[in-house]
């Protein structure tokens, strides 16, 4: 079985894998992250976002196979530390999470676009975000804490 | 009784000995009845746990599944104990009974833990000021608690729970403590920022998905596409070629009233586990005598069938038949909702270990430890007292892990190959098996008089889950689950005529509760008729229910809250519309006004002002928040297409054709919360039943046109 060296969060995990696996699995199962989250396993609803070279991905479409051997992974374990990211913080104060399952998946999300665009106007959050999907409904919150951890960057 | 205490501590891997105490003699299932909280016992019983060290541990008996009741139910121990929830630790109940019921379902947790949970909590404070006041030899009078010690009046003297919890143990638990009077509470009531919340946002927390345990392999169940056929072969070849795969076993879905086959696939991990599900071939020998409407169109056929003769009767007040027999002006109409799916993000899942000792232990996102616990007991035929359960956080549910088929496949798993197992359904499984909510039909009848309505019926039409689900309605009954909430008591609309009738029509589609469960159907109906009979006696919507609730002050309260809030006097410009509505569930009262324009693109959701009154609650923030999801949801059901079945299977199977909102669909939500003493009502569930018929009656405003099926064209 194919042997690969993921870096995740800074850190090399030794994965021996079937290459087709996609990439959530080998997070999850493989190097034991158990914050990204399984979905849809569609790319519908984005609870398994997490970045590929710092740009969003949904990590349930994206076999092995096709990550460079440079690829850095970042999960919502690796923005945590050592402390928490601008993004979580304002979810806390916002109190975004209700179930809280989606919530990897959606602070990766607003993680990468804070990245590249430090003051989203509402068009621009609601682009970045349609893809995750919250069926207990925070969305009015997401994006209210969006634009909260805008000001804090 | 000190024995079972020190027991019990033990089993929990604490250490030290302490006071435990709490609540006992729940009735069980009371998860979607009206609780009576004023019935039950106060016993010792371990929901108080403090131990020698100082450390008090509080324990949450209702599953979390976003509602909020990691934060809400131990809010209710600890106000009245004088601790604040950051100085306790919290753990989840195990499903045994000396916990009382522990479903979380019916919005019921704060409503029905009320009173006990907080006698649990000042029967300890007592208790603890008791052993203070022996200790310093004073009067227990002039003792008090505050932050986990007690003090002495005009002195310097303190002490912790835990130095006199071991004398305060040795005392009778006081039947009748004094309660807090509500206008002293520090916590209930108060904003205070949800302590799990932080887990949830660093990807700490741990859901059922997420558990782990040595020696687990992963299972993959593949499922018969109609439901009930049984399997005439399985070609598992290419399956066991896949690497990673370990066996392909034929297993059964146990739901709670029949039993189907099923294949899992077994796996070294999740992935192999479905790669080696999508390999296997297992032809299905269709069990048609098992279909009974089993296709959306048989069903609605029947119910409209069944909408022009006479139902059960439910309730009755005059004689309505013959008031709408001789009215001048009577409204006749019929209103659809369709099945819904719950659609979690966190599809089912469960993991199982039986082990080599005849112990089970099961790790699962499920609504109640002690259905569970039973459950498994009865399914593998081993005694309760060898089964633990470990409830883990919920990814979602809105009702669907309150079934816990999902539970019985990997219980089946584990002991047909002696290991444990995981199994995690795929999102496709999710939405394509069942239970869903019930589709129903309201046919709505009603009597106008000299500007006034009269007489008014709701004939509910639809499968009935106590009858599908628990084999639970005699014939010729009305399902009482459903008709209590289209009880006159419950709308309390002031009509001289009234009666609720239901026509049960069976299905084989699974069903279940879903969030806010026949409250989500009914109130479509009975509140888009309401506004049919105000414009039918020229009266505003507003007004006309005004004058239906004079003598409901609560609902009059919260209809002008909202009509202030909504600044609902206020015309708006053309191209624009309003609609309200409002309904009484799980004892609260939700309105809602919701605002439509036209644009070239259709009608659009531009605004929502919500209004709840769910008497005293917990915490306000939590309260809007799920007034939040509760739109959220009710504009999904209002607005997005149903669950449909064609050839016997459901023709929906992820988000891509069974749509959830997504954040661009997200309307300005406003929220309101009437502040009062009243008896705590719900709050997980009461927001929604209003959605739909408020949009619809404000999109019948900006068009003229009468919507009585959904899905709404929004």
């Amino acid at each position: 079985m194919p042997v690969f060296n993921l870096n995740i969060n800074n850190k090399v995990y030794k994965i021996t894998a079937e290459a087709d696996m996609p990439l959530v699995w080998a997070i999850r199962d493989l190097a034991n992250l158990k914050g990204t989250k399984f979905g849809c396993g569609m790319a519908h609803c984005g609870a398994c976002t997490v970045h590929l070279d710092g740009q969003p991905i949904r990590s349930c479409q994206m076999p092995l196979s096709a990550l460079s051997k440079k690829a850095k992974i970042t999960t919502i374990e690796g923005i945590a530390e050592p402390t928490l990211h601008a993004v979580q913080k304002a979810w806390i104060e916002e109190q975004v999470p209700q179930c809280g399952y989606c919530q990897s998946g959606q602070i990766m999300s607003a993680v990468a676009l804070l990245k590249t665009n430090k003051n989203p106007n509402d068009e621009e959050i609601l682009a970045a975000m349609e893809g995750n999907l919250c069926r207990c409904g925070t969305y009015q919150r997401i994006n209210q804490a969006i634009k909260n951890a805008s000001k804090m960057l | 009784m000190k024995n079972n205490r020190r027991e019990f501590i033990k089993n929990l891997g604490l250490t030290g000995i302490g006071l435990s105490i709490g609540i006992d003699g729940f009735s069980k299932n009371v998860a979607l009845k009206k609780l009576t909280p004023a019935t039950l016992a106060l016993e010792i019983n371990p929901f108080i746990i403090i131990e020698n060290s100082g450390k008090i541990t509080l324990v949450n008996s209702r599953p979390d599944m976003g509602q909020g009741s990691t934060q809400a139910v131990p809010s209710l121990l600890a106000e009245e104990l004088e601790v604040s929830l950051d100085q306790v630790s919290i753990i989840q109940s195990d499903g045994r009974s000396k916990y009382g019921s522990q479903q979380s379902g019916g919005s019921s947790s704060v409503r029905g833990l009320w009173m006990p949970l907080r006698q649990a909590g000042a029967a300890a404070k007592e208790m603890l000021i008791k052993a203070a006041a022996e200790k310093w030899g004073v009067n227990a009078a002039d003792c008090y608690a505050e932050a986990g010690k007690i003090f002495l009046k005009g002195s310097q003297k303190s002490v912790t729970y835990g130095e006199v919890a071991d004398l305060a143990s040795t005392y009778q638990v006081p039947k009748n403590p004094k309660l807090k009077d509500p206008k002293d509470f520090k916590i209930i009531g108060k904003y205070n920022k949800r302590l799990d919340v932080p887990d949830r946002v660093s990807g700490k927390a741990i859901y059922g998905i997420d558990a782990e345990i040595p020696g687990m392999v992963y299972a993959k169940v593949v499922h018969s596409p109609r439901i009930h056929d049984s399997i005439a072969s399985i070609d598992d070849a290419a399956a066991r070629k896949v690497v990673g795969v370990l066996d392909v076993i034929k297993i059964e879905r146990a739901m709670p009233h029949t039993k189907v086959d099923a294949v899992a696939v077994i796996a070294q991990n999740q992935w192999a586990a479905l790669k080696g599900a999508k390999a296997l071939t297992v032809n299905w020998k269709s069990e048609s005598g098992k279909y009974l409407n089993q296709n959306t169109s048989e069903y609605f056929e029947a119910a409209y069938e069944a909408a022009k003769k006479p139902g059960i009767r439910a309730e009755e007040k005059g004689d309505f038949d013959a008031h709408f027999e001789s009215a001048s002006t009577k409204l006749e109409a019929v209103y659809e909702t369709p099945f819904l799916a719950h659609a979690a993000i966190e599809s089912e899942n469960a993991t199982v270990h039986i082990k080599d000792d005849g112990t089970v232990e099961v790790w699962a996102p499920i609504q109640g430890p002690d259905g569970a616990l039973s459950q498994v007991a009865q399914y593998l035929g081993v005694p309760e007292e060898k089964v633990k359960i470990n409830v883990t956080l919920l990814g979602g549910s809105f009702g669907r892990k309150a079934y816990m088929d999902f539970l019985n496949e990997a219980c089946d798993i584990s002991r047909k190959i002696k290991k444990p197992v995981k199994v995690l359904w795929t999102k496709e499984d999710d939405i394509s098996q069942g239970p869903y909510r019930p589709a129903m039909l309201s046919r709505m009848q009603g009597v106008i008089e000299n500007g006034r309505a009269k007489a008014f019926h709701h004939q509910a039409i639809g499968e009935s889950i106590a009858g599908q689900v628990f084999n639970g309605l005699r014939p010729n009954t009305a399902d009482d689950w459903l008709s209590g909430e289209l009880s006159q008591e419950n709308h309390q609309y002031n009509f001289e005529v009234n009666k609720v009738s239901y026509s049960r029509v069976k299905t084989s589609i699974p069903v279940v509760w879903w969030r806010s469960v026949y409250a989500s159907n009914f109130g479509w109906g009975q509140e888009c008729f309401i506004d049919e009979m105000a414009h039918e006696a020229k009266k505003d919507p507003l007004e006309f229910r005004l004058g239906l609730l004079k003598n409901a002050p609560r609902f009059t309260n919260v209809l002008n809250l909202l009509a202030e809030k909504a600044d609902y006097k206020t015309p708006l410009p053309a191209g624009k519309a309003k609609g309200i509505a409002v309904f009484r569930s799980f004892d609260s009262i939700s309105a809602a006004c919701v605002f439509v324009s036209k644009t070239d693109n259709g009608i659009k959701i531009d605004k929502v002002v919500s209004v709840i009154d769910c008497g005293m609650f917990v915490n306000p923030d939590n309260v809007k928040a799920q007034t939040e999801g509760n739109i959220i949801m009710g504009i999904q059901a209002a607005t997005k297409g149903g669950i449909t079945f064609e050839n016997n299977q459901c023709v929906q199977s992820n988000y891509h054709d069974y749509q959830v909102l997504r954040n661009s669909e997200t309307p300005k939500m406003e929220i309101y919360i009437v502040e009062n003493y009243e008896r705590p009502g719900g709050v997980g569930e009461p927001g929604l039943p209003p959605i739909a018929p408020a949009l619809g009656n404000a999109i019948f405003n900006l068009t003229g046109k009468r919507e009585r099926k959904l899905p709404l064209g929004v």
